[in-house]
């Protein structure tokens, strides 16, 4: 072998799982074996994991790392084929490719105040960035959010980084009745000096959180979750149009100002395959 | 060109009298020059169109032993082989022909790899009508005699066979090598590098080794089993080949240095990024670049879902957009996948389109639709986010360009669309960024290349490049080249700095010249 970083002989095999937990019937969290992801990976990269010799390549957030113990934190909703096989992995399991860190970290401001806002999984991808924004000495307000009180994750998690937390859900079900939406226009509204948002989600909550503060110009940065092949640049398959000119997720983002993205074009062309998925999904 | 019927073998017999085959035992040809002359020109067995535009399988099924020994027999055995100069990797090609004629056909395949390690993948992507068949005597009045095919001959040969040995390599040396990227560049500088006892280490961004030719030339150009085959052989080297790893990402240039150990890098990360024409509706569903659409068929398996789970939607009508190989490939597997018009729409005439001329003849066979001197001007939706149609423009010839081309000319008025759902774009690639964008000091041209000697040397010390990151998008013999003369100047670097480091800074170790000036 050449001459790798001394590797210790008792560590598991690269991509392993080392422990597994459910935060929801459809949303696992994993910690997986990756020494040399956990030490480079800074907020807002992701890796891109093939779940089996046959799967798709799929983009995940890094949520968080140990990097002690050679670790990343992954956090999968099932919703497609693949990351419904993932969920039905433990630990001790392995997953076939994992590859990464990929994308930019996100740039993070410093003294400021700022609102994070995460709607359902996206939660999870929010977390390393609220956490980066503590770190760097922001007064950190966070809205999280779901469909339903069992799609509201990492409270807890967002309460140990964040001065405010606000939750709500659709249904009312938990927290406030209503949008994140909601709650940050409430927040904008109230006078609170607000320097930054930081909103991750489903592209119409995303859509919604950036025309919210277009008006006033408040710099809002959002992630793209748009369709991958590669990752790395290859494919162009994750193209989206920010202030008018043709940018790669993968390689120029993910996260761009969210007054300059369109919107309306990427919900448009991640449904490409929305019935491809399905036939695929229900033939498993 | 082929005014012989690809199907049907000439098969004259060949000559069976005793002195003769006495002679061809020894590995003589019995024939006069002018015998060989009267020889056609032996045509490969192919796939018939209707067959092979219902699956994935070659189109070339290459020649029988028969066949070979009888094009072989062609060969004129030039005092002066000028196909030898012709070749970018200077295949000893005279030799080889005359070794297959002894029937020494493993004898043959190892002469091409004292040369060459991928010969049966040369045997099946090199232009060969543009480099040792273009300079070939017997061309000049006959057809040139069929080098790539018999090339391919003895390398199918020896695998079917299963008489490969791997050669035997010299004590191995304690400075190791980071090989970036696993297409051909890198694949072959890794192997030459391994042949003088080097430890190297391949590093690939995919999950799969091969680069270009695992994701970007189809399998009925190149199987995936000579490939996997290939790439085995240049493991049995020794060769480390690290997939699932973004250099750059997972750990920069000067991580390989100073944490990994490596004394020398490689970078062979070919361009990988896809150039977009910037017209409207190129975000509609059913807008693809030719890598994304190759990628997902090639790499991902997308023509055997669900077997496999990544999709691909090809439309009833599809239309490639440029004159390329990779359009040419693009188009081909539109067709497989089921389109029932398929439309190659470039912008020149059919003398400019710069794919090689196998590629134009098999792709018409298929029944792909040349639209010629057309432009696209805009993709048109469907109201719903779909591709409806391609809106083109006519363009007609004017005077030669910077490239020597003629430069096209739009005709006003001229406009019409092609009802199409499916677009894909073949117009180019450029250079990943990400490791020019990671390593301080490496220094790049406006296009995105990174620059390089004619050693393949860097600005970075220690650092080398050649293929298409080095030349923005050539062809896979070329990038073997670049990786093989990379190869060398490591070795030279290496010693230099091994032999005496205490002269290091003394301005002592300049770069000692190469034996021979290789053109590109």
């Amino acid at each position: 072998m050449p001459p790798h970083p001394p590797r210790d002989r008792q560590a598991p095999p690269p991509n392993t799982i080392i422990s597994r937990r459910l935060l929801a019937d459809s949303i696992g969290k994993f910690d997986i074996y990756a020494p040399l992801i956990a030490k480079k990976r800074k907020p807002g990269n992701f890796v891109m994991v093939r779940a089996t010799e046959r799967s798709e390549r799929i983009p995940l957030t890094i949520v968080d790392a140990d990097e002690d113990a050679g670790t990343i934190t992954l956090i999968i909703q099932a919703v497609g084929k693949s990351t419904k096989y993932l969920l039905t992995l433990y630990a001790g399991d392995a997953i076939v490719d994992i590859v990464g860190p990929l994308g930019n970290p996100t740039p993070l401001v410093a003294g400021k105040s700022v609102v994070c806002v995460g709607g359902g999984v996206g939660t999870a991808e929010l977390l390393p960035i609220a956490r980066g924004l503590r770190e760097n000495g922001n007064m950190v307000r966070t809205i999280i959010g779901g469909r339903t009180r069992e799609l509201v994750i990492l409270e807890e998690e967002m309460a140990g980084c964040s001065d405010e937390v606000y939750v709500t859900t659709d249904d009312g079900s938990y927290g406030r009745r209503g949008t994140v939406v909601d709650q940050l226009n409430d927040i904008l509204a109230s006078g609170t000096k607000v320097d930054a948002v930081y909103a991750i989600g489903p592209l119409p909550m995303m859509k919604a959180v950036a025309n919210a503060t277009r008006d006033t110009g408040l710099k809002t940065t959002v992630s793209m979750n748009a369709l991958m092949v590669d990752g790395t640049g290859m494919c162009g398959g994750c193209r989206v149009n920010v202030g008018g000119a043709m940018k790669f997720a993968c390689v120029d983002g993910p996260e761009f100002d969210g007054h300059e993205v369109d919107f309306d074009e990427l919900i448009m062309r991640n449904r490409t395959y929305s019935d491809l998925e399905k036939f695929a999904d229900c033939q498993s | 060109m082929n005014e012989q019927p690809k199907h049907s073998p000439d098969s004259t017999p060949p000559n069976q009298d005793g002195a003769a085959a006495q002679r061809r035992a020894a590995g003589v040809n019995p024939l006069k020059p002018s015998e060989r002359m009267k020889i056609p020109r032996q045509h490969a067995v192919e796939q018939t169109a209707r067959d092979r535009v219902r699956n994935f399988t070659e189109v070339s099924l290459g020649m029988t032993e028969e066949l070979a020994l009888r094009e072989a027999e062609r060969c004129l055995e030039c005092r002066n082989p000028v196909c030898m100069e012709g070749c970018p990797v200077s295949v000893n090609i005279l030799d080889f022909i005359r070794l297959i004629l002894k029937k020494d056909y493993v004898g043959a395949v190892n002469k091409i790899r004292e040369t060459n390690y991928l010969p049966s993948i040369c045997g099946r992507v090199c232009p060969q009508e543009s480099q040792c068949e273009a300079v070939c005597t017997m061309g000049k009045k006959h057809q040139p005699v069929s080098i790539g095919k018999l090339e391919r001959f003895v390398a199918d040969f020896e695998r079917e066979a299963g008489l490969f040995i791997p050669p035997e390599l010299p004590e191995r040396r304690p400075e190791t090598v980071a090989v970036v990227g696993s297409g051909p560049a890198g694949l072959t500088c890794a192997a030459e590098l391994a042949r003088k006892g080097y430890g190297v280490t391949v590093f690939d961004a995919l999950h799969a080794a091969g680069g270009v030719l695992r994701y970007g030339i189809p399998e009925f150009r190149l199987p995936r089993d000579i490939l996997d085959m290939e790439t085995e052989r240049i493991r049995a080297l020794g060769v480390t080949i690290q997939t699932n790893f973004v250099v750059g990402r997972t750990a920069t240039i000067d991580e390989l240095f100073d944490e990994w150990g490596f004394r020398a890098v490689f970078l062979g990360t070919g361009a990988g990024t896809p150039n977009f024409l910037g017209i409207p509706g190129e975000s509609l569903s059913g807008v693809y670049s030719a890598n994304e659409f190759l990628t997902r068929v090639n790499l991902m398996k997308a023509y055997r879902f669900p077997a496999h789970d990544t999709p691909i939607r090809i439309g009833k009508q599809v239309a490639v957009i440029g004159g390329g190989n990779t359009a040419m490939d693009a188009v081909r597997t539109a067709r497989r996948l089921g389109a029932e018009k398929a439309y190659l729409v470039y912008r020149r005439s059919r003398t400019e389109i710069p794919a090689r001329e196998e590629e134009i003849e098999h792709a018409s066979e298929e029944g792909i639709e040349f639209v010629l001197l057309t432009n696209p001007v805009e993709i048109l939706g469907d109201g719903r986010g779909w591709v409806k149609g391609l809106k083109c423009q006519r363009m007609t010839l004017g005077a030669p360009d910077a490239s020597g081309r003629r430069r096209p000319i739009p005709v006003e008025g001229s406009d019409m669309t092609l009802e199409v759902q499916t677009v894909i774009e073949a117009i180019g690639q450029k250079p990943n960024p990400i490791i020019q964008s990671t390593t301080p000091g490496l220094s790049t041209s406006d296009r995105g290349t990174v620059v390089v000697d004619e050693f393949q040397t860097t600005s970075r010390e220690g650092v080398f490049a050649g293929g298409d990151l080095a030349r923005g998008g050539a062809t896979v013999i070329l990038a073997m080249r670049d990786g093989k003369l990379a190869a060398e100047s490591i070795h030279r670097y290496l010693n230099r700095n091994g032999a005496a480091p205490a002269d290091r800074g003394n301005g002592q170790a300049a770069m000692t010249e190469p034996e021979t000036a290789v053109n590109a």
